[in-house]
């Protein structure tokens, strides 16, 4: 109950910040918030179901990509077209990713979706058709003006974060952390657990498709690295920093990684290996991440 | 495409995929016997060439540079196991990418630091400076040849120790049932800091041998790295005749790709994996049974 409370406080503060006008402060949150909608989506994977996968941003910037394509080639920009367009692209990128490499299990599958990241990067990265190593930008936004992207970004974080802890608390979620717990078990009890898994992978890859098109609309601008493997690499460290297995962890580890990030870079010019100590330190000894620390007692 | 063209890609592809094997191999060994994925071994990869390129500034030879650097990157295999992965063999494989991808973020770090973003070129031994006539057209460098002729002996002398030693012995116990192998009063701490340093070594020649004919840049492990993982995805995770046989594939699929499909070869060598994925999830010669 109380924690229900302060994460209503949290969103409501956050949602204030849209009448702030702060140009800082707008672009830095709608930031943190769009890597929190990835490491939510992402968490549902490797914290629920226990699938450590790579592909997640792949998912993102097939999504940023093909908005860039239609504005630009197309003209089409208006919201209510690209955004469903952009999303169920992604999904069915996964889908067709997911059933591929869930064939494969446990450490297979990390190294068959990183693979599938790299091919779509280089994909990307080589063809200039698509834009080459420099990117693409996106001509026209979607979604004009600061504020009003922030409150559109501020609006889909609080509806994935409604969206995932109402199925996480459905039987459909019950079902996925049975399968992290013991897939054979619940393949036994009757449970296609191969079908779970993949609904749960296209779910995540369209969540991380939207944060894709958000950050699209918020830069107007995509490149090939926002693809690449380090960035699902990333996408893992704001998850495991949060603490996984939990929604709200990886929302606030997305918004400390966007604070170490900033603050690091004007303190040294080599802040990757502040988050690279950042990150053995956590691996090493807080597994459980910030919610560890929050929660105490270890989660069944 | 002619007949000297068509040799001229195989011998490439086959001395590609003879690299590549140098990496894979101390991959799939670590994984196989330690349990451990190591994304950290394109660093290795990466800190090989570089020592090769720097230490070959500093005495004028590159192959006095490489006598120096392969016990040096031993040692360096000794302190990230001790320090690093030996606190990974009871964790899942999440805290393994984690801590490993750290690591990969030092390393990086780490070059930049000391040898700055720019790329740089290292020259052949005066001895291998020559080229071979291949058919009417073509040629073939002395350096790649004797890449690919160091790759066979290491293969060869690999093999002679896996399946002849008592050291081998352990090894392929160790990566069929570890516990067993400590159970029955091995050091099984002393086995895995020996292969891990030796994989690491491993991966650090194969950059030094690859520094004169790739140049020496900033990410170079990391292309490698994700390779290395593909060939160890189709050979099977674990086996080493796996690795070997999915890296002159994959060294062959991305040497034509570049030819027969420019702009798309990087992806077909991912072809590649998916078709054989679909055909046998575990790899070519991985174990039929759900392992680790």
């Amino acid at each position: 109950m109380r924690r229900r409370l302060l994460l209503l406080a949290a969103a409501a503060a956050l949602g204030g910040v849209a009448f702030s006008g702060d140009r800082f402060w707008l672009q830095f949150l709608a930031k943190a918030m769009i890597g929190s909608i990835l490491a939510m989506s992402l968490d549902l994977l490797v914290g629920f179901t226990g699938l450590v996968s790579l592909a997640h941003s792949a998912f993102f910037g097939l999504a940023a990509y093909l908005l860039a394509g239609l504005t630009n080639r197309f003209d089409l920009v208006n919201p209510v077209v690209t955004l469903p367009l952009c999303v169920a692209f992604a999904a069915a990128c996964a889908l067709v990713i997911g059933w591929l490499s869930l064939r494969a299990t446990g450490v297979y599958f990390i190294m068959v979706t990183l693979a599938f990241t790299q091919m779509l990067f280089y994909l990307f990265n080589d063809s200039p058709a698509l834009g080459g190593s420099d990117g693409l930008y996106v001509k026209a936004r979607p979604i004009e003006g600061r504020a009003a992207a922030y409150v559109a970004i501020w609006a889909a974080v609080v509806l994935v974060y409604l969206l995932l802890s109402r199925l996480l608390r459905a039987p459909y979620g019950r079902v996925l952390e049975g399968i992290r717990g013991n897939d054979q078990r619940m393949r036994s009890l009757g449970y296609p657990t191969r079908r779970y898994k993949l609904v749960a992978f296209v779910i995540a890859g369209a969540l991380a498709g939207l944060a894709g098109y958000l950050d699209a609309t918020l830069y107007g601008f995509v490149n090939p690295a926002q693809l690449g493997w380090r960035q699902s690499g990333l996408i893992l460290v704001t998850v495991l920093l949060g603490g996984r297995g939990t929604l709200y962890g990886p929302a606030l580890g997305a918004l400390l990684l966007a604070f170490i990030e900033h603050y690091g870079e004007r303190v040294t010019d080599h802040w990757n290996a502040l988050i690279a100590a950042l990150v053995i330190a956590v691996v090493l000894f807080l597994p459980r991440g910030l919610a560890g620390l929050v929660q105490g007692a270890p989660r069944a | 495409m002619s007949l000297s063209l068509f040799v001229l890609q195989v011998v490439n592809g086959v001395e590609y995929g003879l690299l590549l094997f140098l990496v894979a191999s101390g991959l799939t060994l670590v994984f196989g016997v330690l349990g451990v994925l190591n994304f950290a071994h394109g660093s290795f990869y990466m800190l090989g060439a570089y020592l090769a390129w720097w230490l070959s500034e500093r005495t004028g030879s590159l192959l006095l540079a490489i006598l120096v650097a392969i016990p040096a990157m031993v040692l360096i295999g000794l302190a990230v196991e001790r320090l690093a992965i030996a606190r990974l063999y009871a964790r899942d494989h999440l805290s393994q990418v984690l801590l490993t991808y750290g690591l990969v973020l030092l390393f990086n770090e780490l070059q930049r630091a000391l040898w700055g973003n720019d790329v740089h070129g290292v020259s052949t031994p005066r001895a291998l400076a020559w080229t071979m006539p291949l058919g009417e057209t073509q040629t073939w460098p002395a350096w790649r040849a004797f890449t690919a002729l160091a790759c066979v002996g290491i293969g060869v002398a690999m093999r002679q120790i896996v399946l002849k030693t008592r050291f081998g012995m352990r090894v392929r116990a160790g990566a069929s049932n570890a516990e067993m192998v400590e159970a029955l009063g091995i050091d099984v701490r002393r086995l895995f800091a020996i292969l891990f340093s030796a994989g690491t070594a491993l991966a650090g020649l194969a950059g030094m041998l690859a520094a004169p004919l790739t140049t020496v840049y900033p990410g170079m492990g990391e292309s490698v790295l994700i390779l290395s993982f593909v060939v160890v995805v189709i050979g099977g995770i674990g086996s080493i005749k796996g690795a070997f046989f999915g890296a002159l594939l994959v060294g062959l699929a991305d040497t034509f790709g570049k030819v027969l499909l420019p702009g798309f070869a990087s992806a077909i060598v991912y072809a590649v994996m998916a078709a054989v994925l679909l055909w046998r999830p575990r790899g070519l010669l991985g174990p039929a049974f759900e392992g680790r």
